[in-house]
C-alpha cells in the first residue's frame, strides 16, 4: 500500500492522465446517458436553454417502425457474423502457414501486415475501383480488375457497386474488403501465439505419430485458444462499429447510387442523427449499440471460458 | 529390443558463414543390449541429447545407421520407430487431463492397430497403475507436482508399448529429494516393463545409481562404455576419471622415476612397468589410507566428521585442485590440530594418466591381496558396528 503521506504524490503524477480521461472519456459517457434520456434533445435547443423531459422518447425515435434502424442492425449483424469467422479462420490458416515456412517469413509477414497501416477510406476507394464498372453503357467503357478477370475466364461481368447492383453484390464487396482489412491484426496476434507455443508439444505429438490435422485441432487450436478468443471478441466489437469501410467503398450515402442508405450500419445511424443535430437520438442509438456489443461480448466470454484452456 | 548404433554421426552446419561446423556426435558405435537401462552421460554439449534424438528419430544422423533389433530404422520417422520419448520438461499437453494425455498416443493408431475405446482405457489405466498415478487421471497437468508430471510423461511414453523408451534428462526438473525417489521409480518401471531404455543425464551420480551400463561422452566422442562400477574403477582417461565420482577424484601432477611414483618430493607408491615420465595422477577420495608413517605428506586444513566416515581436507603442492579431499573410515582417530597429515595410497584407487594424451597408463598392482583384505577388514568392522 502507498502510505498516506505519499498518496498525494501518486495522485499528482496521475493527474494529467486522469484529467484528460475525465474530460474526454468519462464526461462524454455520462453526457451520452443524459442526452439519450432527454426527450427531443437537440443541439440548437440545448444552446437556447430549453429544458428536456426525462424519458425514452429518443429510443423510440431510433427504433421507430419504418425507420432505418432494422436495416442498419441487419447490415451490421450480417457483416459481423460473416466476416469475423471468415477472417479468423483465414488468419489462422495464414498464420500457421507463415509459421511453417522459414525463408521469406519476415518479408511475407510484412506484406500481410501492410493493410493494417493503410487508410481505410483510401483503400476502400481502391476497392471500389477494382470492383467498378465505369461507363457501362458507353463505347469507351473501362471495367475494374475483378470484372476483367471474370470476363477473361469467360464469365459475365457483375455490377458490384453501381446503380444496377444487387444487395448481395454490395455485401460481397464489403465482406471481401472487411475480411482483407481485418486479417493483418489477427495474423499478427495468432502468429505471435504460435511462436510462443513450446516446440516440444509438436515433437511429442510427432513421436506419437499424430497426424497433421489432429495435431492442428488437438494441439495448435487449444494452445492458441486465448489468442483466438481475443481476436474473435475484438473482431466482433470492431465489426459492430463497422462504418468507414462502407464510406470508403460507397461514399457517405452508404449505398450505391440510387439506393441511399442501403448498406447503412449502426454507427452510420448515429452519424445520421448527429448530422441533423439530433444529439438525443444519436446518444440513444449509441447506447443501444453499446448494449448489443455488451451482450455479444458476454456471450463470447462465456463461450471462451468453457473453451479456452488454461 | 536391442538397439545398435553404427558409426552414428551428426554434424550441424555452422551458424555463421566462416564458422566451423559442429560435430555433435562423432562415430558412435554401441550395441545396447535388450532390456537394459542405459545412461548417456556427459557435460553439456557433449552430444548426448543429440544421440537420444537420433535414436528417437526427431533428428536425422549425418551418417551412420541405427538398428532396432534387425530393423534398420535410420530413415524411419519417429512415429514409425515405436519409440516413447519423455521430454526434459515433460511436454504434457496443458489443456488435457492426465487421462487424455495418456490416451493421446493411442488415439493416433491407425488401421489394424486401432483400438476400441475400452481397450484404450484399459491400457491407459494399466500404465497409470504401473507409474502410480491412477488416482490423478482427471487432473490437469498444472494441478500436479513435478514428480507426478514426470510419471504422467512416462505413462504417456509407455502406453503405446514402445520398443525403446527414451528419457531426456528425466530428473533435472525435480528437487533433490524427489530426484532420489524418482530414480528408483524409473529403475523399477524399467525392470517391470523390461523395455530397453536410454536416458540422458549430466549427473554422474544419477547415471551410476540406476544404469545397467553407462556411456560417457565428451565433445561428441564416446569416451567409455561399461557398467557403472567398472567405469568408475577403471577409467580409460583423465576425463572419465574426473567426471565420475562424488566427491570428485583428486588430481596431482606427478612423475615416474625408476618404478616409483613421486608426488612432489614424496615417493608415494611403486609403479612397476611404467617408463620414466611426467604424469597426471588421479586418486579417488577413498584411495587414501590414513597412516602416520605414510609417504604422502599433506598439510592439514580441515577434518569433517560425517558419522560413518571422516573427510580430511588437506593441501599438497603437487595437487591440481586447491585442496585434496580424502575419505577415511571413522575408526581412524584423526588429530585435527596436527599441521601435517600422512597417507599411503591404495594402488587400485590410484590412476596414472599420460600428460599429453591424458590416456590411462596401466601399472602392475603388486600388493593387491594385501589391500583388498585390508579393505574387507574395514568394511567388516563397519558392519559389526552398525549391528550393535
Amino acid at each position: 500500500m502507498v502510505d498516506s503521506k505519499k498518496q498525494w504524490k501518486a495522485w499528482l503524477y496521475l493527474s494529467p492522465a486522469l484529467i484528460l480521461l475525465l474530460i474526454f472519456t468519462v464526461w462524454p459517457m455520462i453526457n451520452t446517458f443524459i442526452m439519450a434520456f432527454s426527450e427531443g434533445y437537440n443541439g440548437m435547443s440545448a444552446v437556447a436553454g430549453e429544458k428536456f423531459k426525462f424519458g425514452f422518447g429518443n429510443f423510440a425515435q431510433v427504433v421507430r417502425a419504418g425507420g432505418p434502424f432494422l436495416k442498419c442492425l441487419k447490415n451490421t449483424m450480417l457483416l459481423c457474423f460473416i466476416t469475423v469467422p471468415i477472417s479468423t479462420m483465414l488468419a489462422l490458416l495464414i498464420a500457421v502457414c507463415l509459421n511453417a515456412i522459414k525463408p521469406l517469413q519476415k518479408l511475407l509477414q510484412t506484406i500481410f501486415f501492410l493493410p493494417y497501416v493503410t487508410n481505410t477510406i483510401a483503400i476502400g476507394m481502391v476497392f471500389a475501383v477494382m470492383f467498378n464498372v465505369v461507363g457501362i453503357h458507353t463505347p469507351h467503357e473501362s471495367i475494374g480488375i475483378i470484372n476483367s478477370v471474370i470476363v477473361a475466364f469467360g464469365g459475365e461481368r457483375v455490377d458490384w457497386i453501381n446503380i444496377t447492383s444487387s444487395y448481395w453484390a454490395n455485401m460481397f464487396v464489403l465482406i471481401v474488403y472487411i475480411v482483407w482489412n481485418a486479417l493483418p491484426f489477427k495474423i499478427l496476434i495468432l502468429l505471435g501465439g504460435l511462436q510462443s507455443v513450446n516446440k516440444q508439444y509438436y515433437e511429442a505429438a510427432k513421436v506419437d505419430g499424430t497426424s497433421r490435422i489432429r495435431t492442428f485441432w488437438r494441439i495448435t487450436v487449444p494452445m492458441l485458444s486465448p489468442m483466438l478468443a481475443y481476436v474473435v471478441i475484438t473482431g466482433f466489437i470492431g465489426g459492430f462499429k463497422e462504418y468507414s469501410s462502407v464510406v470508403g467503398i460507397f461514399g457517405e450515402q452508404m449505398g450505391p447510387v440510387g439506393s441511399k442508405g442501403r448498406l447503412n450500419t449502426m454507427i452510420g445511424l448515429i452519424y445520421d442523427a448527429l448530422e441533423t443535430g439530433d444529439y438525443g437520438r444519436a446518444s440513444a442509438a449509441a447506447l443501444i449499440l453499446f448494449v448489443i456489443i455488451f451482450i455479444v461480448t458476454m456471450i463470447n466470454m462465456y463461450v471462451s471460458k468453457k473453451k479456452v484452456h488454461y | 529390443m536391442k538397439v545398435v548404433l553404427q558409426d552414428l554421426t551428426k554434424i550441424f552446419p555452422s551458424r555463421s558463414k566462416n564458422g566451423q561446423e559442429v560435430i555433435a556426435v562423432n562415430k558412435f558405435n554401441f550395441e545396447i543390449p535388450d532390456g537394459k537401462l542405459i545412461g548417456l552421460l556427459g557435460p553439456s554439449g557433449c552430444g548426448k541429447s543429440t544421440t537420444l534424438y537420433m535414436i528417437c528419430g526427431l533428428q536425422k544422423p549425418t551418417s551412420g545407421s541405427i538398428f532396432f533389433g534387425d530393423d534398420d530404422v535410420t530413415e524411419l520417422s519417429p512415429e514409425n520407430r515405436g519409440v516413447g520419448l519423455v521430454f526434459q520438461n515433460y511436454a504434457l499437453y496443458p489443456h488435457m487431463t492426465v487421462k487424455q494425455n495418456i490416451l493421446f498416443p493411442l488415439q493416433n493408431f491407425k488401421g489394424k492397430d486401432k483400438l476400441t475405446k475400452s481397450e484404450m482405457l484399459e491400457r491407459a489405466y494399466n500404465v497409470a497403475k504401473l507409474v502410480q498415478i491412477d488416482d490423478l487421471m482427471e487432473r490437469k497437468p498444472h494441478e500436479l507436482s513435478g514428480g507426478q508430471q514426470q510419471r504422467v510423461a512416462i505413462a504417456r511414453a509407455l502406453v503405446k508399448m514402445p520398443r525403446v523408451l527414451l528419457l531426456d534428462e528425466p530428473l533435472s526438473n525435480l528437487d533433490a529429494r524427489l530426484r532420489l525417489q524418482t530414480r528408483e521409480e524409473i529403475k523399477r518401471i524399467q525392470r517391470e516393463t523390461g523395455i530397453t531404455t536410454v536416458f540422458v543425464t549430466h549427473d554422474q551420480e544419477e547415471a551410476m545409481s540406476i544404469s545397467d551400463m553407462i556411456v560417457v561422452m565428451k565433445l561428441g566422442v564416446v569416451q567409455q562404455i561399461g557398467q557403472p562400477q567398472e567405469v568408475y574403477d577403471d577409467p580409460v582417461n583423465l576425463f572419465v576419471a574426473k567426471f565420475l565420482g562424488t566427491p570428485p577424484i583428486n588430481v596431482f601432477e606427478g612423475k615416474v622415476e625408476k618404478g616409483k611414483l613421486y608426488l612432489g618430493d614424496d615417493a608415494v607408491m611403486d609403479v612397476v612397468g611404467v617408463d620414466d615420465q611426467d604424469v597426471y595422477v588421479g586418486i579417488r577420495p577413498e584411495g587414501f589410507i590414513y597412516n602416520k608413517d605414510g609417504a604422502l605428506r599433506c598439510s592439514l586444513r580441515n577434518v569433517e566428521v560425517m558419522g560413518r566416515d571422516v573427510s580430511i581436507v588437506s593441501e599438497n603442492t603437487a595437487s591440481l585442485n586447491p585442496t585434496v579431499r580424502s575419505i577415511v573410515d571413522a575408526d581412524n582417530k584423526v588429530d585435527a590440530t596436527a599441521q601435517e597429515v600422512r597417507f599411503t595410497l591404495k594402488p587400485h584407487k590410484t590412476f596414472l594418466f599420460n600428460k599429453e594424451t591424458e590416456e590411462r597408463i596401466g601399472f602392475e598392482i603388486k600388493s593387491v591381496k594385501e589391500e583388498t583384505t585390508a579393505t574387507k577388514k574395514v568394511s567388516k568392522a563397519t558392519k559389526s558396528k552398525t549391528a550393535k
